[in-house]
Order: structure tokens, then C-alpha cells, then sequence
């Protein structure tokens, strides 16, 4: 296994947090522990939790730190070796060969060959980040075919051959938990499970994210979005939803309205679903109350 | 073994953790382990903490026994007395009541049942233990046609065909080229069928306590039978039971299943229950396009408001609803109890649940039906 323990100059989980804040990213002492042991280990991390905890905007962090591009692989049921791996460029190969006549003609080289995500990550692991999205709505093919390349760095093209990563490829994995994935995949990678951040630490995120945010306007937002996450709703509020409203009810307190009303009125833009409003209208006044107090 | 194999001092402590969280049926493979040991190394160890996150890092304990690896961590590492029974699967277990709460309850309006009007308002938490029985004929019907007739849905994956929307480019090209490039048949794809998710609701409460444990065989065969079930049970509480099914021995999963659910024969409160379910994301997430089968005889101490809003929600995300009653025998049934009634236009299909053979009719003929 290769264990570096310095990473451009980062040898501590400690140091990469600094480096983290630095890319505007306020990480928690174990998801940086667990994304140090990730680089550090050259293993792929797995990163799962509630839809808008954070968790494609750790990956682009990370990318950002290390300096390398972020290549995103979206996932989706369906998605193939076609779309995740390389393809062939069929016309133009149909192309070349009605062209070439009788001349013999390689229809299989480098000119005819399509990139995608993956391929593109093994062939520049020391300038890349790979971001796998949403791993858990890929089906299951996806995923055992997953586990192939993430065991061993390579990718073979039946008409070219073995493609093998000169180093390990940093690869972020991302899943929202609608499904349990399978252990074998848990097991191959580094695992951090990111919760919902505590008040303290959401409200320096809204502050960092929306400068134009008051910190007492910060501090009620979290108040509230903290109150709506303990009640059964269908969507919850995530941090990029606390961000949103903490800006929206700012605007509309610079227009003119009045504190409790601005927070009232841009409430769509954290809760977006109908029955969920419909849910939490009774008592929002005293929830908003309770937030700013 | 020879001397020079033997682990080092130091390592010993951290191996035995790894025994002592599979020994509580942590999945932990070698790899793990090693990859273990050189966290702990790469982070110096300076504390304790440092430790636990290199194991929570490594080892990835799901994050609903996140509760159980740090109670295991305190005993092994701190030297913890307290020493309890290791609770599994926390977070699958959803409360549905505060005890006491429900003092208002309307009272039962039902002449049918006795049972359900015995069954403790206060949560009734028993342990039951499945009794082995033969299988039935209807599970052995069901094992053997669920591959070809339980329902499909288009999947997004393309599999070659004869006819199709889609042209095989892959398949053409590499066709032509024995013909000079000439494309003499266009190859074609069609997307391939998929199995349908199912979603198994079985009420466990002390109306339907006899029919509760051939249900649950029902489950575990149909769990086996088909790949993507997913399966809850609910009563006073609602406990996710998938896993425990997945074991591919009778005896031992049903008990696993009984270890689980703690409300055997107690109160029902449907419309919690399923309010519940669709409150927390990942499980409603189970819902979305399912043929979602719910095994109970709608007996509601609850809200009947709460829950026809719930079958509403879920019939808006399910393929399509069914309703499995053991009052439903006659071919004419009509719905006499306020709950079943008041739910009655959000279910697609209303029909008997009363014996093994009649809920297997009624999951074998989904196939043919269409959405609604």
C-alpha cells in the first residue's frame, strides 16, 4: 500500500483543515481525519449523508487544495462503461474507413477514441481529482464494475489493451443513501458518514458562503433550519438552503421589510415543497420567533 | 507460524478490537484491518480520538450502528464497565408515541375483531420467537413463477435486439468493416426490462397476530424470491426488517426479524406508522415507483385523518398501492371500518390477505397490472 504522509505539504489532518478553510470550506476535525487517511493512504473516499450536508462541495475542496482539476462523473440509473469509461467515435471511424479506400487504416487509435470521466482520471492521476456523484443511483452493474477499477487502477479496451494509473487517482465518492451500497464497495474505500454540521459551525459557513450576511442574521437562519430539521418533513433543509434564505431574507430586509416578515416571506426558499409548507405554516411565526430570540 | 510472522506488540490491541467488532457482526475484511493500522500510524496516534476515527475511517461501521462501534470502542479501549447487550440497527427502528400520549383516542368502531380491541394502548414490547414450520405450497408457488411474474419495469439499460428505437452503433461499425465499411444491417437496442421494486408493509400488531408469522415467511421468501424488496414492519413502532431477511436461512432470519421488531402484538397506529415512513428521506425513497403492498387489516386506533393523508402521499409516489386484508374474503367486499374507508380511493387494490396462498395470488398476478 502506498503511504505518503505528506501531500503537497500537508502531513496532518490538522493541516489539511487549515487548507480546507483556506479553499472556503469549513471541515470538522473527522472528515478532515478521514480525508487525510484517504490521501495519505491512496485510497478513494466514500463520503455519504442527507442530501445538502456538503457533500460535492468536500470534493471540490479537496481539489482545490491539492491543486488539481475536478473531473465530476454524475451518476444515474443506466449509466454504462459508454458513458463513464471511453467510447469510440463511430462516425468518424465509418468516416476513415470509407476514406481510406484500399489503404489498411487503424480504426482503433488515439484520434477516434472518446474521453470520459474515468478514462480521463487514469490517464492524468497526479493533475486530477475524480468525483464520483451520487453512487447510489447508479444500479448495481455500475457498481461491481466500479469496484473493478477502483481495486486496481485500470481499465482495459479490448482493442487497445490494458490501461493501468501510473500512480492512485485521488476519487471522491459521493452517495445520498437512498440505497445500501454494497459492502465490498464500503470496504475498498475510506468511509466518512457527514451529518448535518452543529449551529456554531453552520452559521460561520453561512457567514463564509453570503458575505453580506449579518452574523446575527446567520445565527437565526441556523436557529430555524435546525428547527425544521427535527420536524418530519419530506425535504429537508440542507446548508446550501441556509445560505439561500440567510441571503434572500437580507435582501428583503434591505427593501425594506421588517426582520420577522423578511424571514416569513422568503421561506420558499428553504423549504420547497408544497405539503411541507402547507405542514409547518401554523407554527412558523413561533418558530421564527424562537430563532431570532 | 514463525516467529518473525508474529504480529508486533503494539498491534495486538488494535487486531482484538477487530475480533471484538466482528465477533458483534461488524463486517471487517483483512484489507481493513491493514489499512487500520497504518491510519493509527500516519496520525501518530496522540490520542485516543485519533484512534477511533482511524477505525471509524477504515473499518466503516454503517453509520446506524455508529452507536454500537463506540460502546465497543469505550470496552475495549477505555475499559468500560458498563457492559450491555449490543444494540443493533439503531436507527432503523422508528418510534411512533410518546407513552401516554393517545389518551383521546377514538375507540375501536369494530365488531370483527377482539384481538384488536385487547391490544395494549401502553407499547406491548415482547420478544416472539418463530415456531418451524413446513413450507407451504403458496411459498413454493411463489419461489418458483416470482422471476416471470412478479412486475417489470423499462429499465435504462439497452440490451441488443431484432427491433428497437436505438441503433447499435458499436455492433455496426464493427459489422461493416468485414464489408469494407459498407453497412449493410443496422444493428438495434431496446431497453431492456428490469424487476420492479417491491415495498412489503406488515401490520405485526395484536389484531393480526395470527396471521402475522406466515406473513413473515411470505417475506422472507418473496425477499429471496425477488431482488429489490424492501420490507417494514409496523404496529406501534415502525422497524426496518430488509436485512435481517436477507439471510438465506428460515429459521435464522426470522429470528433475527423477531429480535428487531420489538411491538409483536401490540396497538396499531397505521397512519403513524406510514407517516413515519415517508418522514425520514431514505425510507420514502423506497416508495418511489414501487408496487408498494401493504398486509394489514386496517384496524386504526389512530387518526384516520393521519391516515388517509399517508396512503394519499404514498399512492403519489408508488407504481401502484395495494391493500391485503384478512376481512377482504368475499369477492364483494366493502370496507367497513372507518379507517379503511376513508383510504379506500387511494388504493389501487383492495383485496383478501387472509391466507398465504391468497396475498402469493395477489403479488404473482402484479405483473399484468398496469400503473395507476
Amino acid at each position: 500500500m502506498p503511504v505518503r504522509s505528506n501531500i503537497v505539504g500537508i502531513d496532518s489532518p490538522e493541516a489539511l483543515e487549515r487548507a480546507l478553510r483556506a479553499a472556503y470550506y469549513l471541515a470538522d476535525d473527522a472528515i478532515a481525519t478521514a480525508s487525510y487517511l484517504a490521501l495519505a493512504l491512496g485510497k478513494p473516499l466514500l463520503l455519504e449523508g442527507a442530501p445538502g450536508v456538503g457533500k460535492t462541495e468536500a470534493a471540490k475542496a479537496i481539489a482545490a487544495v491539492l491543486g488539481r482539476k475536478l473531473i465530476r462523473l454524475q451518476c444515474y440509473e443506466g449509466i454504462d462503461a459508454a458513458a463513464a469509461l471511453y467510447e469510440w467515435n463511430y462516425p468518424r471511424q465509418m468516416l476513415a474507413i470509407r476514406q481510406a479506400g484500399e489503404e489498411s487504416i487503424d480504426i482503433y487509435g488515439e484520434t477516434f477514441l472518446i474521453e470520459r470521466p474515468m478514462l480521463a482520471a487514469l490517464r492524468a492521476p497526479d493533475s486530477t481529482v475524480l468525483l464520483i456523484d451520487e453512487i447510489d443511483r447508479a444500479d448495481q452493474e455500475f457498481e461491481a464494475f466500479l469496484l473493478e477499477f477502483l481495486s486496481d487502477f485500470q481499465i482495459s479496451i479490448p482493442e487497445r489493451g490494458t490501461l493501468r494509473a501510473t500512480e492512485h487517482p485521488v476519487v471522491v465518492l459521493t452517495s445520498n443513501r437512498t440505497r445500501d451500497l454494497h459492502e465490498a464497495l464500503r470496504r475498498r474505500c475510506v468511509y466518512h458518514w457527514i451529518d448535518y454540521p452543529t449551529a456554531e459551525r453552520e452559521a460561520r459557513i453561512v457567514m463564509m458562503r453570503a458575505s453580506s450576511v449579518a452574523e446575527s442574521t446567520a445565527r437565526a437562519v441556523v436557529a430555524a433550519v435546525g428547527a425544521l430539521r427535527r420536524e418530519p418533513l419530506s425535504k429537508i433543509p440542507g446548508i446550501a438552503e441556509a445560505v439561500d434564505w440567510a441571503e434572500a431574507a437580507t435582501l428583503l430586509h434591505r427593501g425594506g421589510a421588517r426582520w420577522p416578515d423578511a424571514f416569513k416571506r422568503s421561506i420558499g426558499v428553504a423549504l420547497k415543497d408544497e405539503e411541507d409548507l402547507h405542514f409547518i405554516a401554523p407554527r412558523l411565526d413561533a418558530l421564527i420567533a424562537e430563532a431570532a430570540a | 507460524v514463525s516467529a518473525d510472522l508474529q504480529l508486533p506488540y503494539a498491534a495486538r490491541v488494535f487486531i482484538s478490537f477487530v475480533a471484538l467488532l466482528r465477533a458483534n457482526g461488524f463486517a471487517v475484511a483483512p484489507e481493513q484491518t491493514t489499512a487500520f493500522l497504518a491510519a493509527i500510524e500516519l496520525l501518530g496516534p496522540r490520542s485516543l480520538e485519533h484512534i477511533r476515527r482511524a477505525g471509524l475511517a477504515t473499518l466503516a461501521p454503517a453509520p446506524e450502528r455508529r452507536a454500537t462501534y463506540d460502546r465497543l470502542f469505550d470496552i475495549h479501549f477505555r475499559g468500560s464497565e458498563a457492559i450491555e447487550r449490543a444494540e443493533g440497527e439503531d436507527e432503523e427502528v422508528v418510534r411512533l408515541q410518546e407513552e401516554g400520549r393517545g389518551e383521546d383516542e377514538p375507540p375501536l368502531a369494530d365488531e370483527a375483531n377482539e384481538s384488536g380491541l385487547a391490544a395494549a394502548r401502553a407499547e406491548v414490547l415482547v420478544e416472539r420467537r418463530f415456531a418451524q414450520v413446513s413450507t407451504s405450497d403458496a411459498l413454493r408457488r411463489l419461489s418458483r413463477e416470482a422471476p416471470a411474474r412478479l412486475p417489470r419495469r423499462r429499465g435504462h439499460r439497452r440490451r441488443r435486439a431484432r427491433h428497437g428505437p436505438f441503433a447499435d452503433l458499436r455492433r455496426t461499425l464493427r459489422e461493416s468493416v468485414r464489408n469494407d465499411g459498407e453497412v449493410l444491417r443496422l444493428g438495434r437496442l431496446r431497453r431492456r426490462a428490469r424487476p420492479r421494486k417491491i415495498l412489503l408493509l406488515i401490520d405485526v400488531s395484536g389484531s393480526m397476530k395470527a396471521r402475522t408469522e406466515e406473513n413473515m415467511r411470505l417475506a422472507h421468501a418473496l425477499s429471496h424470491a425477488a431482488g429489490n424488496v424492501e420490507v417494514f414492519t409496523f404496529g406501534t413502532r415502525l422497524t426496518r426488517v430488509t436485512r435481517a431477511l436477507r439471510l438465506k436461512r428460515r429459521e435464522q432470519a426470522l429470528n433475527a426479524a423477531a429480535h428487531l421488531v420489538s411491538d409483536w402484538d401490540g396497538g396499531t397506529r397505521i397512519g403513524d406508522a406510514l407517516q413515519a415512513f415517508l418522514a425520514v428521506p431514505r425510507f420514502g425513497g423506497y416508495a418511489r415507483g414501487a408496487a408498494v403492498v401493504i398486509v394489514s387489516d386496517g384496524l386504526e386506533r389512530g387518526d384516520p385523518a393521519a391516515l388517509r393523508d399517508a396512503v394519499a402521499r404514498l399512492s403519489h409516489r408508488a407504481w401502484r398501492v395495494s391493500w391485503l386484508t384478512p376481512l377482504a374474503t368475499a369477492p364483494g367486499f366493502r370496507p367497513q371500518t372507518e379507517a379503511l374507508i376513508a383510504i379506500r380511493r387511494f388504493v389501487d387494490d383492495l383485496v383478501d390477505g387472509g391466507s398465504s396462498a391468497a396475498v402469493v395470488a395477489h403479488l404473482l398476478s402484479l405483473g399484468t397490472r398496469r400503473a395507476a
